[in-house]
């Protein structure tokens, strides 16, 4: 079980809601996932009409929703989005995502740092997105992040863990959950983010343009289980010295 | 230092040359390549690419649906106004063109808006001539002002402004702004535009600049096929948009290709597109910018346009009316263009859906902008 700030979750995928062909299939990819985290870009959805064709398919008792400020450029912005989320959704939960990059949409380390020091304050439940930066990482713990969503590669691109030393580092360190998000394209990417110890995953794209989007979520779902089944087991370390089975200095217990 | 300096390196001719000299080989590479150059788009816009338009057209769509996913966006225009004190030869609105004028009120545009919203709408164009006198910033902030709180946001496509006069209208919830070039060929641009402020070749071209620095979100390029050679003109957006990218980087961005269409008082095309032709173009542009929105009109005809979501196309209009009021106040009025595609935003989306593609109306929210 994963705790984050005032709850658990059984599930340690997190999904998004963008890229889907319909909300229908989005929902059913959601379920198949077993997803208890969902997030959903607040530029996307109507936060006044509860009919919305993305907040109508995620009213499940077991999801929650996890609002995200993508589309902000400053901290200002994202303080003034999250008001006006917790406002409309009466969620105080945030995933902070501020890209002031609309290409590769890497994220603001300053301003994310200075949103979470201000949002801490206004009482929200922070989840920051921002590059894999230990250092960085520690700050926002520091400054009252609730749990720090390091990218695997660039968001969008599939191209799985290129940042895993630095991940393997922010895991080693933190004190807070860590969430992988963004660029983990194929199940064996969010398996072996689960091995290295991250708390959870965060996948959008690599389900919402699969060719089959339920059997690719259900996928994910099970690649995750598998590997924090794995990190728990405690894998066998890797190494070029061999272990032989009798060992050439055993004699000397003899002596 | 303004793209101006950077499209005086370039000349009109060798960059033809360029273009029809690219071979098989060429495109080849830049089909393989891991990040495209601007010569490799050169050779994807050739006529050698022409022989690979399948292989492009399936680079073009994989690469679409890893960054935009299976969705399309939907806007529509909101032409506010037919004045014009420009001459453009190719243009219904043409002060030459005698026909009656009109600048919508305040109370008819609300008429405007209501029937808008009814079809589904949360993004709106807004179009206007160029009318310094009665169609000017003055007008823009009052306008802005009226259809802020009905719409998620606001785009125009207006008259070329100042920088100062872009500030101005940002915070008031201007989001995005079209400006497209009509064509980088200076001579023929020149003859296109014989009268106005609009023949002022140089202010526009510098638009891009002036919007850039003034922090807008994003903006829209193109130029106007059929005026002169699509390869080449097309090449010169290319490097506007590549120029823009490395100076505005916070800037989002947008392509168009409008095909010349006939209005009131036609203009020939000097120069044919196929749809053939057409695709390859959008297939180029997807290929050498994984990143850059690509919105096909109403000029387009139906066939065409279910086809063009599936190749990279990431927004389209429907039920789009090119003259002021056309919606509700004055629906006979002048129309800038003809619309080829006649089908209403309902069925549009009835196809998107049909097509595997979700339509999407909203994805943008006033309220992330900070009025300062």
């Amino acid at each position: 079980m994963l705790t984050i700030a005032d709850k658990t979750f059984q599930s340690r995928l997190f999904t998004g809601t963008g890229k889907f062909s319909s909300a229908q299939l989005m929902e059913e990819a959601l379920l198949a996932s077993g997803s208890e985290l969902v997030t959903v870009a607040l530029r996307r959805v109507d936060m006044h009409d509860a009919t919305d064709d993305i907040l109508s398919h995620l009213t499940h008792q077991h999801i929650h929703l996890l609002p995200n400020t993508s589309g902000v450029r400053t901290a200002r912005e994202a303080v003034f989005a999250a008001q006006l989320a917790r406002e409309a959704l009466e969620i105080n939960w945030l995933k902070l995502e501020i890209h002031p990059d609309p290409k590769y949409l890497m994220p603001d380390p300053i301003e994310t740092l200075k949103a979470t020091e201000e949002l801490a304050k206004l009482g929200f439940v922070i989840l920051p997105y921002i590059h894999a930066d230990p250092v960085l990482c520690k700050r926002l713990e520091a400054a009252g992040a609730s749990a720090v969503m390091p990218l695997g590669s660039p968001i969008g691109s599939n191209k799985g863990l290129k940042t895993i030393d630095f991940l393997e580092i922010i895991i080693e360190q933190s004190k807070v959950p860590v969430v992988v998000d963004a660029g983990i394209g194929a199940p064996s990417d969010a398996a072996k983010a689960m091995e290295i110890g991250a708390d959870a995953v965060l996948v959008n794209t690599a389900i919402a343009v699969a060719g089959d989007p339920v059997a690719m979520a259900a996928a994910f779902k099970m690649a995750v289980e598998a590997g924090r089944m794995a990190y728990e087991a405690k894998l066998g370390s890797k190494g070029s010295l061999a272990v032989a089975s009798s060992p050439l200095t055993a004699f000397l217990d003899e002596l | 230092m303004s793209f101006k300096e950077e499209f005086a390196r370039y000349s009109w001719d060798n960059v033809k040359q360029d273009i029809y000299s690219k071979t098989a080989a060429d495109v080849e590479r830049a089909l393989i390549a891991p990040k495209r150059t601007l010569e490799d788009f050169k050779a994807l816009i050739s006529p050698a690419a022409a022989a690979y338009l399948e292989p492009m057209a399936r680079l073009s769509r994989q690469l679409t649906r890893k960054r935009f996913g299976n969705t399309i966006q939907m806007y529509v225009p909101l032409y506010l106004s037919n004045e014009c004190t420009n001459i453009c030869t190719y243009c219904g609105f043409s002060l030459d063109n005698k026909v009656r004028r009109r600048t919508l009120t305040e109370r008819e545009i609300l008429q405007e808006v209501e029937v808008i919203k009814g079809m589904g709408y949360e993004h709106v164009l807004l179009v206007t001539g160029e009318a310094n006198q009665t169609v000017h910033v003055d007008y823009f902030k009052k306008v802005l002002a009226l259809i802020r709180p009905h719409f998620a946001q606001v785009s125009m496509e207006v008259q070329p402004l100042d920088r100062d006069e872009y500030e101005e209208l940002i915070p008031l919830g201007l989001h995005s702004v079209l400006v497209y070039q009509e064509t980088y060929h200076q001579e023929d641009y020149r003859k296109h535009h014989p009268k106005g402020k609009k023949a002022n070749f140089n202010y526009r071209l510098e638009t891009p600049d002036r919007l850039g620095q003034a922090g807008i979100h994003k903006m829209g390029l193109g130029v106007l096929i059929g005026l002169e050679d699509w390869r080449t003109d097309s090449f010169f957006t290319a490097l506007h948009l590549h120029y823009l990218e490395k100076t505005y980087w916070q800037t989002r961005y947008s392509l168009s290709f409008p095909r010349l269409r006939p209005f009131s008082g036609g203009l020939e095309p000097k120069v044919e597109m196929s749809d053939r032709e057409l695709v390859q173009l959008i297939c180029a542009y997807r290929i050498f910018d994984e990143e850059v929105e690509l919105s096909l009109s109403t000029r387009e005809s139906d066939r065409f346009r279910n086809h063009c979501i599936q190749l990279g196309v990431t927004s389209i209009s429907a039920g789009s009316k090119t003259n002021p009021g056309g919606y509700a106040v004055e629906p006979e009025s002048l129309e800038q263009f003809e619309i080829s595609d006649e089908r209403s935003p309902a069925e549009i989306a009835q196809m998107i859906r049909q097509a595997g593609y979700e339509p999407v109306w909203k994805d943008w929210d006033a309220g992330l902008i900070l009025n300062e």
